[in-house]
């Protein structure tokens, strides 16, 4: 039973109904209606928000599909806000801006800044970096990087990788990470222990979704490889514009909602374009992923908070 | 093709500068084009088309989704196109010229300058 009102308040104005939780038991997925996991006190399987993944936010977008994708970011930034236990850090997995424009990237900073949570990573999207060199965006977000991208930092004792898949690719083919960022991930990854929990997160999806529409990376196995050793691996991917998830082992896939607009599902019509829906029925479809660590060393919890 | 590495050296040697004509050219594009590609349904229509040395190839954007006309070997970048814009290119230089959509690359077409 949830004793706590100030939680049951907050998860009211989640949307409760419309949300999909996502709890992990010993690697397996398991689906509850928001509304029945507050019943049966989940929350305490969710625990406090180690960190929320937002994505796609397509800044500068203004067709049918979302005439204000400034105004539903800043009500994902809201949805985040009113969390009762606020997550130690966002990860924003890219298409933080939809033409790379430098009015584009100053208005998703502002938007940003509305965050309580301080600590914001970023890794770029293809839509970030059609300038070629990605210069709008390493300007903003280069300096963890070094300009390339690609980092990794430590919190809570949660290992988190950054990765760059949407500047190497084959014409005709794939994104990929490319040589020189597989090689800094090997290093990065060497020695560490097998029970650190690691949580990789790039644009592109890192497993084989569905490759005519471009949604997977060339040298997503060799990353597999590195990964293989660890206990609790979570992957985290945007740019496919709703949830797909997979667990393979201790490795749990996840591709965020965006914050935007949806895209239909793989293969449905000509390609990964824009996706219009009634108006009432595109708060369902947009939405931010919190992650927490489950009692007992089990892997990261993943919940998916759609806008309503 | 490092496209990455390509981009760094372009801005390097200043030739930044031609790829901003190109873009500026595409306000007279309608006047001057000699063959024209539709980019529409995550494609280029015509795939492969052939021109001869001096011409100028029109690209229209007409899908809901941004796409680029970005050359493999470095000679022609557009940028991000949203829908309804254009971007044009003289192609002085014969030559097979393989180009590539950069946020969906596996549109791939050429230009065929005799």
């Amino acid at each position: 039973m949830d004793h706590d009102p100030t939680r049951r308040h907050a998860l009211r104005c989640m949307g409760m109904g419309a949300g999909t939780l996502f709890a992990l038991s010993g690697g397996v997925l398991t689906g509850f209606d928001l509304a029945a996991a507050t019943e049966r006190g989940a929350a305490a399987k969710v625990g406090a928000p180690l960190f929320v993944q937002i994505s796609d936010s397509h800044i500068g977008f203004n067709k049918a599909a979302n005439p204000d994708v400034a105004g539903t970011l800043a009500r994902s930034i809201a949805l985040v806000n009113s969390l009762p236990r606020q997550p130690g850090l966002v990860l924003h997995t890219g298409d933080i801006t939809h033409l790379s424009r430098a009015s584009e990237f100053d208005d998703a900073a502002q938007l940003l800044r509305g965050l309580r949570v301080a600590e914001l990573h970023t890794v770029p999207g293809e839509h970030d970096v059609t300038d070629g060199a990605g210069t709008e965006y390493f300007a903003r977000f280069g300096a963890p990087s070094k300009n390339r991208g690609y980092y990794s930092f430590d919190h809570a004792g949660v290992h988190f990788v950054a990765l760059n898949n949407v500047m190497q690719f084959k014409p005709g083919g794939l994104a990929a990470l490319g040589e020189d960022q597989l090689a800094w991930l090997k290093d990065d990854l060497a020695g560490r222990s097998a029970s650190q929990p690691i949580v990789l997160f790039g644009h592109m999806p890192m497993w084989s979704i569905y490759e005519p529409w471009g949604w997977g990376s060339s040298d997503a196995p060799e990353v597999m490889d590195m990964i293989r050793r660890f206990g609790s691996v979570t992957v985290l991917n945007g740019h496919i514009h709703q949830i797909v998830q997979k667990v393979e082992g201790a490795v749990t896939f996840h591709t965020a909602r965006s914050t935007a607009y949806p895209q239909p599902a793989a293969g449905v019509g000509p390609g990964p374009g824009p996706l219009t829906v009634p108006p009432d029925q595109l708060p369902r479809m947009l939405g931010v992923t919190s992650v927490s660590r489950a009692p007992l060393h089990q892997p990261l919890s993943i919940t998916d908070i759609a806008l309503a | 093709m490092n496209l990455r590495i390509f981009a760094r050296a372009l801005a390097a040697t200043g030739l930044a500068a031609v790829a901003a004509f190109a873009l500026a050219a595409a306000s007279h594009a309608a006047a001057s084009a000699d063959a024209a590609v539709t980019i529409k349904d995550f494609d280029f229509h015509p795939m492969d088309i052939a021109v001869p040395a001096g011409a100028t190839v029109v690209w229209k954007n007409l899908d809901g989704e941004p796409h680029t006309v970005t050359s493999v070997d470095g000679t022609f970048r557009s940028g991000a196109l949203d829908q309804g814009d254009s971007f044009s290119f003289r192609f002085a230089r014969p030559g097979v010229y393989r180009y590539l959509c950069t946020i969906h690359p596996r549109m791939v077409a050429t230009v065929t300058v005799r």
